[in-house]
This record gives structure tokens, C-alpha cells and sequence, in this order.
């Protein structure tokens, strides 16, 4: 791909996550409007609405950027909409930088929001023998927690982790959380109240594995020159890489929500898995490496998926994981902090919001405006996803 | 493994077409690309995932019935409909076995009365049919993986 020119972030808007109850509209109208403030913008001044969907609320959250357009008043902006399950707010952020750097306009407004049920994500209803989302529940009682389950187990057998070390990562992420007004759970907990909640999927207990919440996150992304133009440019954060990368063949991980990973008769194995890929394709656009990385917010479904992605998105050697939670190196003050916003541990999942979340808290980051969780010096943040059914999700902001 | 009340009920595929029941002899049914040698299961039949390849061309094959634990797990909250649980929900193991041949890892519920203390990542497991569920006529078969040779730890055994 190459070096791909940036789009500045104008503003960052969010509704808090928990578990409130109302429509999954009235959430983003409170982040769009917070993004329109903080960008010194108003509606009728975005010129291309990109919503990510959500499948949980009707037809108004398969259509969201319609949806939304409609919540803030017609008038005529254009739109679009689109779903990439959890990678959705990265493919919607995706969309609108494409109609910036096509030139098709210059100020866009990205939004997420979901109302989520309690419990375990169950697939679509009906009777549905041809969609393996429907048939992993159906015939394995295969549960998403299961499947993060599979990767935690793996880790123990072949790098030795230990429960400890994934209660660890929960830990720290419970006190990076704290000062987070928009978290979900703001309480710090222990190694042994973690270690003491019950199993959910072995190894995995209750309190290292995300729930799913409400909640909402907007950016408005403009032409450089736009931002040159409307604040100076100087203090504007830029989105410097994006990657919607899907997995190569043959994909050799077993994944959500399939029976099977693909048969790798034809090749050698050793290449990247799809997770390994995600964030390099994000890097390569924006010319950097992880050795450039300050921050980096990635999707800790569970406590141990979150050493994956250190291993993922190049903060350390595979298996070398654990050593970072045991070395302290990914608190804030560390060597190179991992979720300072609290993370999924601290939020929950509102799947269309979440890659659009881990953008406001890395501009945050950046603007040095992070009060009680800043990442000193912070220039350069890596955020990471993986969406069911082979969506990669990672954005690169710099200042 | 079946008790009386099972035997009255008519035995039935959970899913129709993606294994064979035969107590003496079960198998996971698959295809394999006739170009490439691909494996797939579930079946592929219309256009093999393989981007170097373009055939639409599958054999039917039955699957390795061996192979080893890559990764374990259990449920032990009740997982939401479609799955249908007994009452009470009884916890169950799941596996994803590596199959040599195929080249391929698939998942599959731990054989009833194993549970994760009786796993191992690397075990050498085989695939045999079970009940998933049952309703007033019909008892429901699955695949399952059970440890080769293996003694089970549990105490809830059937």
C-alpha cells in the first residue's frame, strides 16, 4: 500500500458506556453533538455522515448514518452506512477518509452506538442451519468467551502464562480505568478478587472477560487543509493510518464463528496470522514502525487476548507477552503504556462505538488532555481490533 | 451410553449431511478441492477458498476421526438459545483438534463426562457421536472428541 496521506481529527465526542436502557440513537446524538463542539463545528457544516451499523436495534441501526442523519435534521449531507461487527467504527472512519482524500469533501462526521442485551451476545434469531454464527451456538454452545478461551489456554501450553498473569493485565486495567469519566467500571481490583471470580470458559473468570454495554463514540475528520484553514493546524491530531485488512489464506487460527480454520494442505505455514497483520498494514500507511509507538489501545475481550496483541501488533516477540504485564512495562509510566483509557475491561463492548472509542481516547492522549491517565510525551498511538468474520481494525494517530 | 428412554426416541442427525452417526464408524464429512487438495468442513461445494485456485470442482471425503487437543475450554455459564440445555444446565468441555492429515483445526464438544482437568493441550483425541439434546421424539447426534485411552476425573460421569 504505502504511505497514504493523513486526515485531521477535529473533534471527539463520546456518551458514556454502561448500561442504561434507552435507544441506541439518543447515545450517538450525545457523542455527535460533543464531537461538533469540540471541533467548533456545527451540522451544517459536515459534508459526508459515516455511520457504523449495529445489528441489535432494527432496521434504523442497520442504516445508522441514515439514522443519525435523520436524529440531527435532514439536510441532504451524504451518507453512508456500514457493519464489519467490531471492526465497524475503523471501517466507518475508513469510509470517510476516502472521501477526503478522493476530495469528494472535506469535513466529515463518523458515529457509533449500540444498546446491547445482558448476557452472552446470542446470533440473529430465527432458524438458520446456513449461518455458522447461529450454528456455533446451536451445535457447540460455543460462546464468544469460549473462543477467547481457546487463545488463553493455548498461551499457558506454549508459553507457559499462568492465571496469574491474566489477572494481572485485568488489574492494571482497572487502574488505568479509574480516571476515565466515560468507563464503565471505574474500580480498582486485585489479583485475588480477580482469581476469585467464578470461571466463566476455562481459564477465563468473570472479571477478565468484556461485557457488552451501551454507549457511544463520533470524531469529525477534515482535509488537512480544511483543518489548516479552520484551527491552524498546529494542534490538530492526525489519523495517519487505517487498516481494514481481512485474513490471507490460509488462515490457520480457529476464529469466531467458525467450525474449522482453513485447510493449510497447499501451503507452508509460517507466515503472520490475520492478528499479526492487522496493525502492520495501519503502520505501513502511516510510515512507522511499533519501535514509534507511545501508546496503544487494543481489544482486550479477555484479559489474555490483550498479550496477544502485545505480540500482535509488535510491542514484543511472541510468547514474550506475560513478561511485559510482570514487568510492568504497559501500566502508565511504563515502558510503552496498553489501554490507558481502562480498555474493554473497563468499558464493556458497544461494538459499533468501540474502534471509534479507542480513537478519542489516543486524540486525548495526544492533545495531552488525559487528566489522571496521561501518557507522558505521547506522539504517536496504535489502537487494534479484530471484527468477527475476518475484520482487521487498526488506526494510527500522530500528532 | 444411551439409557432406556433414549432408545424409545428416534435418533436423528443434529445437522443433516455434515457427519455420519454410524456408532462403529463415525466421520465428519468434509469435501477436498480436486485441484488444490483442500480440505473443507463443513462442506465447501461451489468455489474453493483457495485464491490460487479456481476450481468448483469437490470430492466428498470423511475427515481424520483422530488428531490432537491444539486448545480446550469448558462452558460453565448456560449458553443462550439456539443451544438447547438440560435442566440443570450441566457444564461441558470443548476442543479444537489439530487433524494431520487435513492440515486443519476443528471444534467440538469434549465427549460427555470429560471435563477440562481430563485435557491436555497435544492429547490425542477421536471422534465419536453422542446425544447434543433431546425433544419428545427425537434424540439429537453431534460429534464429539474423546481423549484416546484417557480415564475421566469427573464425578458427574453418565
Amino acid at each position: 500500500m504505502g504511505r497514504v496521506e493523513p486526515v485531521a481529527v477535529l473533534g471527539i465526542g463520546m456518551h458514556p458506556w454502561g448500561k442504561w436502557g434507552k435507544n441506541f440513537v439518543e447515545y450517538g446524538l450525545v457523542a455527535a453533538n460533543a464531537a461538533l463542539k469540540d471541533a467548533g463545528l456545527t451540522w451544517s457544516d459536515i459534508e459526508f455522515i459515516s455511520g457504523a451499523d449495529t445489528i441489535r436495534n432494527g432496521y434504523p441501526g442497520f442504516i445508522a448514518g441514515a439514522t443519525f442523519a435523520q436524529a440531527l435534521g435532514w439536510n441532504g449531507t451524504r451518507v453512508s452506512s456500514c457493519y464489519a461487527a467490531c471492526a465497524s467504527g475503523a471501517q466507518a472512519l475508513a469510509n470517510a477518509r476516502a472521501q477526503i482524500l478522493a476530495g469528494l469533501c472535506d469535513v466529515a462526521l463518523v458515529i457509533g452506538a449500540d444498546t446491547t442485551p445482558k448476557g452472552f451476545f446470542a446470533p440473529v434469531g430465527g432458524d438458520r442451519k446456513d449461518d455458522p454464527d447461529w450454528l456455533r451456538f446451536h451445535l457447540m454452545g460455543a460462546t464468544n468467551p469460549a473462543y477467547f478461551a481457546l487463545y488463553a489456554r493455548r498461551r499457558m501450553a506454549l508459553y507457559g502464562d499462568t492465571h496469574a498473569d491474566f489477572a494481572m493485565v485485568k488489574v492494571k486495567n482497572s487502574r488505568h480505568g479509574l480516571a476515565n469519566e466515560f468507563a464503565r467500571y471505574r474500580k480498582e481490583v486485585s489479583v485475588e478478587e480477580v482469581l476469585a471470580s467464578p470461571v466463566v470458559a476455562d481459564p477465563l473468570r468473570l472479571l477478565e472477560i468484556c461485557a457488552t454495554s451501551d454507549g457511544a463514540a463520533a470524531l469529525v475528520v477534515t482535509s488537512l487543509d480544511f483543518a489548516r484553514k479552520h484551527s491552524g493546524l498546529s494542534g490538530a491530531v492526525k489519523v495517519a493510518g487505517i487498516s481494514t485488512v481481512t485474513p490471507s489464506f490460509p488462515n490457520t487460527v480457529i476464529e469466531m464463528p467458525n467450525f474449522s480454520t482453513d485447510s493449510a494442505v497447499t501451503h507452508e505455514i509460517s507466515g503472520p496470522t490475520f492478528r499479526d497483520s492487522i496493525a502492520w498494514a495501519a503502520y505501513e500507511e502511516a510510515g512507522i514502525g511499533p519501535q514509534d509507538v507511545d501508546l496503544a489501545e487494543v481489544y482486550d475481550l479477555s484479559s489474555a487476548l490483550e498479550l496477544d496483541w502485545y505480540e500482535n501488533i509488535g510491542l514484543c516477540k511472541p510468547g514474550e507477552g506475560a513478561r511485559l504485564i510482570r514487568d510492568g512495562d504497559t501500566q502508565i509510566g511504563g515502558k510503552i503504556p496498553v489501554n490507558p483509557s481502562g480498555g474493554l475491561s473497563c468499558f464493556g463492548e458497544a461494538i459499533p462505538a468501540q474502534a471509534l472509542a479507542q480513537v478519542c481516547e489516543m486524540v486525548t492522549q495526544l492533545r495531552g488532555n488525559a487528566t489522571g491517565r496521561q501518557v507522558d510525551g505521547a506522539k504517536v498511538a496504535v489502537s487494534a481490533n479484530q471484527g468477527l468474520f475476518g475484520h482487521g481494525s487498526s488506526v494510527v494517530v500522530t500528532k | 451410553m444411551l439409557c432406556l428412554m433414549e432408545i424409545a426416541k428416534n435418533a436423528v442427525v443434529a445437522i443433516e449431511g455434515w457427519f455420519d452417526p454410524s456408532p462403529s464408524n463415525p466421520a465428519l464429512l468434509g469435501t477436498q478441492c480436486t485441484e488444490c487438495s483442500t480440505f473443507y468442513f463443513p462442506r465447501e461445494e461451489l468455489f474453493c477458498k483457495n485464491p490460487r485456485c479456481s476450481s468448483t470442482s469437490f470430492d466428498q471425503v470423511r475427515l481424520s476421526s483422530r488428531g490432537t487437543i491444539w486448545s480446550f475450554t469448558d462452558a460453565q455459564y448456560q449458553p443462550p438459545p439456539p443451544y438447547v440445555s438440560g435442566d440443570p444446565f450441566e457444564p461441558f468441555a470443548l476442543v479444537a483438534v489439530e487433524l494431520e492429515r487435513e492440515k486443519m483445526v476443528v471444534m467440538g464438544q469434549a465427549a460427555h463426562g470429560y471435563q477440562v482437568d481430563d485435557l491436555s493441550v497435544g492429547m490425542a483425541v477421536e471422534l465419536v457421536v453422542e446425544t447434543l439434546y433431546e425433544d419428545e421424539n427425537n434424540s439429537y447426534l453431534i460429534w464429539r472428541w474423546k481423549p484416546d485411552g484417557a480415564s475421566k476425573t469427573s464425578k458427574q460421569a453418565p
